[in-house]
């Protein structure tokens, strides 16, 4: 790629002599956002340590500005790239300011005092963190979701042009998780800082990346935008879910669904299913749900987890041939459960299964009895 | 518990008082080593004999200086002063590698006696005495330091090889525990087949003792210790770094590998000088860099480094004169004193740090 700011061609990873990760293109431009997603032990980490230099490369380049990496001085690298790693720091009566000052390192004198400025690119890291009022606290005392932003304002004080961060939100609550992407997105897009980490939660790695690289099997399976790369099949073939599936829409894996001929039929629509599928899925309740139309929220988590769904036109009115297949279906399961969505379909097959004798709830929980 | 949070002035006041208040004791403690004995010398003629040291000897060549003037001047020049500053030089000595091996292993109760390095230097000791007993009545002073040299160094790989890989407190006390067994065990092996008289050299040496050097102990310890203590400061930015853990230290431009060997190097010619020169002894390089870190509450090794330097001085001072003064005229091996001091604080901070994980 041209105007390629980090570039890896044909790289491969691994320790020794063995290959963890082999052939590795990869090109990332000033302020992008990249992530690695990939099953653990796929080598996510072993290609940033790579980078990092912290284990030399098997074979391979590693371009960063059309510049070697490899050959790049300690120093010099250090000005253009910070890492956040998963290694734990333990320093004891180690201030905040203290860790973020760590990252002044390639800029101190020889003694690493501080000038005014060096002081003030800090203060000016930990605010953009939203860590200043915790500058002076001891760095043990603090949480995780701090500890993380602190770690990254240490790696934005070497004022670099790339950040390289190895899990970062591993440990970290959603707020945290949410609080730490959101800095990330604001550092390329304000900074024109490019951003390469590796990521287990999918869902954040689409929202938030230009590019994905999907990591497995000892190559790189497939690089390129989140959603051309984060399909359903191919995050299942990635992390080998053989019985439970993955939707790219909504970016959230489900459990497999349960076995068996359905024993309750959802009424739902317009997203009011959806709790209820979940609910009969934890139960080991086989089940089917109608009738959905085929752009309905619902349909989303109907498809992985319900044992047939009846689907109709998302215009126009619903074909009798659907009413007829839902009745049907109907029919043979034990009980009906009421989504709550009021529909004319809905009301419709409402009516026929009391008119028909079926058991009809309105939550999972009521069904115990026909279940057991 | 909320940290308690201080301004950065405060800091700064307390830093200069923790190294006025250590800069005073380490003179106080100096004077008060040269004054104590078995003959108390008082502070004026030791002013005047340490000042105008040519002039009291002129007066005592003329025949002009009084009895107690004579006794004084000897006293102080032939055995007080060269002692009080070789335990300052030897403990500034064994806080600073006790510091290095701390950094080093990750672990707060590292420290050239625990890691067995002593026992080590003692074994190699008794390997030469009784291997040259059979050519030499008296082993010269440089094998002595030599063999423990070489003893200190070899220990300390091992205690790398196998302590390296952990960061488990009472897993590096067992390794350094078993260490010096072994080496003890050896030790004893030969001394079984030594003559009582050959191996004088080796259990007067096996106390730890800042006695019984002559001024030329004093040259070469301090040639060997100043220097190095030098260095070790000048290398207070990187040993901050690797504070931090070597995947940071790394990533900041800091060639890793080869500060580690440096740190390697600066602790183990530190340990083996003050093995080779005063024997083992024992503690002061855990408790005195812990002592230093409640002082100033920072880790940071650009005050950690002169601190332990100067509060290692001053402990040891202090220890030699509580050895030699307490149970007077039987003098105790420095080593027992420093051990009663720094063992329970060893002890202290195993406890501590397993309250601490427990919270």
């Amino acid at each position: 790629m041209e105007n390629a700011y980090l570039q890896l061609d044909d790289l491969t990873v691994g320790y020794g002599r063995e290959a963890v990760v082999s052939h590795i293109c990869l090109a990332l431009r000033r302020g992008e956002i990249a992530s690695l997603v990939g099953p653990n032990g796929s080598g996510k980490s072993t290609i940033l340590k790579t980078l990092t230099r912290r284990i030399p490369a098997l074979s391979g380049k590693m371009l960063l500005a059309g510049a070697d990496i490899a050959s790049l001085p300690g120093r010099r690298l250090a000005e253009k790239m910070a890492s956040v790693l998963t290694d734990r720091v333990t320093p004891a009566l180690t201030t905040c300011f203290d860790i973020v000052s760590a990252g002044r390192y390639p800029y101190t004198g020889g003694f690493g005092l501080l000038t005014a400025r060096d002081r003030e690119v800090v203060n000016a890291c930990l605010a953009m963190v939203n860590a200043a009022s915790i500058a002076d606290r001891d760095f043990a005392s603090v949480s995780d979701g701090q500890r993380q932003r602190v770690l990254l304002a240490r790696a934005l004080a070497q004022e670099p042009e790339i950040v390289v961060l190895d899990e970062p939100t591993s440990f970290l609550d959603i707020r945290h998780k949410l609080d730490l992407l959101e800095i990330l997105r604001g550092l390329a897009r304000d900074r024109g800082v490019t951003v390469l980490m590796s990521l287990h939660e999918l869902d954040l790695a689409s929202k938030i990346s230009d590019l994905v690289a999907c990591v497995g099997q000892g190559q790189v399976l497939a690089c390129g935008k989140p959603e051309e790369i984060l399909t359903d099949d191919r995050v299942r073939a990635l992390y080998g879910l053989e019985r439970g599936s993955y939707n790219a829409l909504l970016g959230s894996v489900e459990l497999p669904r349960p076995a068996g001929e359905p024993r309750v039929f959802v009424l739902g629509g317009g997203g009011r299913g959806i709790r209820h599928y979940r609910a009969l899925q934890k139960a080991g309740v086989p089940f089917a749900a109608g009738v959905l139309p085929e752009n309905d929220l619902d349909m989303a988590v109907a498809l992985p987890l319900a044992q047939r769904v009846i689907v109709c036109p998302a215009t126009g009115p619903v074909p009798p041939a659907a009413l007829d297949d839902a009745k049907a279906l109907m029919d043979r399961t034990d009980a009906v459960l009421d989504g709550g969505f009021i529909s004319e379909i809905n009301a419709a097959l409402l009516r026929y299964a009391r008119e028909s004798g079926k058991q009809v709830v309105t939550d999972a929980s009521e069904l115990t009895e026909v279940t057991l | 518990m909320a940290a308690p949070v201080t301004t950065r002035r405060a800091r700064a006041a307390r830093y200069t008082a923790v190294f006025v208040g250590l800069g005073v004791l380490f003179v106080l403690a100096v004077f008060w080593n040269i004054h104590t004995g078995s003959v108390d010398i008082s502070v004026r003629e030791i002013w005047r004999i340490l000042l105008h040291k040519s002039e009291v000897r002129r007066e005592i060549e003329l025949g002009t200086a009084g009895a107690s003037t004579v006794s004084a001047y000897n006293i102080i020049w032939k055995i007080r002063l060269k002692r009080v500053l070789l335990a300052a030089v030897l403990g500034g000595a064994l806080a600073l590698s006790g510091f290095l091996l701390q950094t080093f292993f990750r672990n707060p109760i590292a420290g050239p006696f625990v890691l067995g390095i002593s026992s080590g230097a003692r074994m190699f000791l008794a390997i030469v005495t009784v291997a040259l007993s059979a050519t030499v009545t008296r082993v010269p002073l440089w094998i002595t330091v030599a063999a423990s040299f070489f003893g200190s160094m070899l220990t300390m790989l091992f205690a790398l090889a196998f302590g390296r890989r952990t960061r488990n407190m009472s897993m590096l006390l067992v390794i350094g525990i078993m260490l010096s067994y072994i080496c003890s065990a050896v030790t004893d092996f030969l001394i079984n087949f030594a003559d009582e008289a050959d191996i004088v050299n080796l259990t007067h040496w096996s106390m730890g003792s800042f006695s019984g050097g002559s001024w030329q102990e004093v040259g070469v310890s301090a040639l060997i210790v100043l220097p190095t203590a030098l260095a070790v400061f000048l290398l207070s930015k990187p040993l901050s770094a690797y504070a931090l853990g070597e995947g940071y230290a790394q990533s900041v431009g800091l060639d890793v590998r080869r500060f580690r060997l440096a740190l390697i190097a600066l602790s183990s010619v530190l340990s083996a000088c003050v093995t080779a020169f005063a024997g083992p002894v024992s503690f002061v390089g855990i408790a005195v860099p812990h002592i230093c870190r409640i002082l100033l509450r920072s880790e940071k090794p650009i005050l950690m480094v002169p601190a332990s330097f100067l509060c290692g001085a001053v402990f040891c001072m202090v220890c030699d004169l509580v050895a030699r003064t307490v149970f007077s005229p039987t003098e105790l091996a420095v080593g027992t004193v420093t051990s009663a001091i720094g063992a329970p604080i060893v002890i202290w901070l195993m406890i501590s740090r397993r309250r601490e994980q427990k919270e």
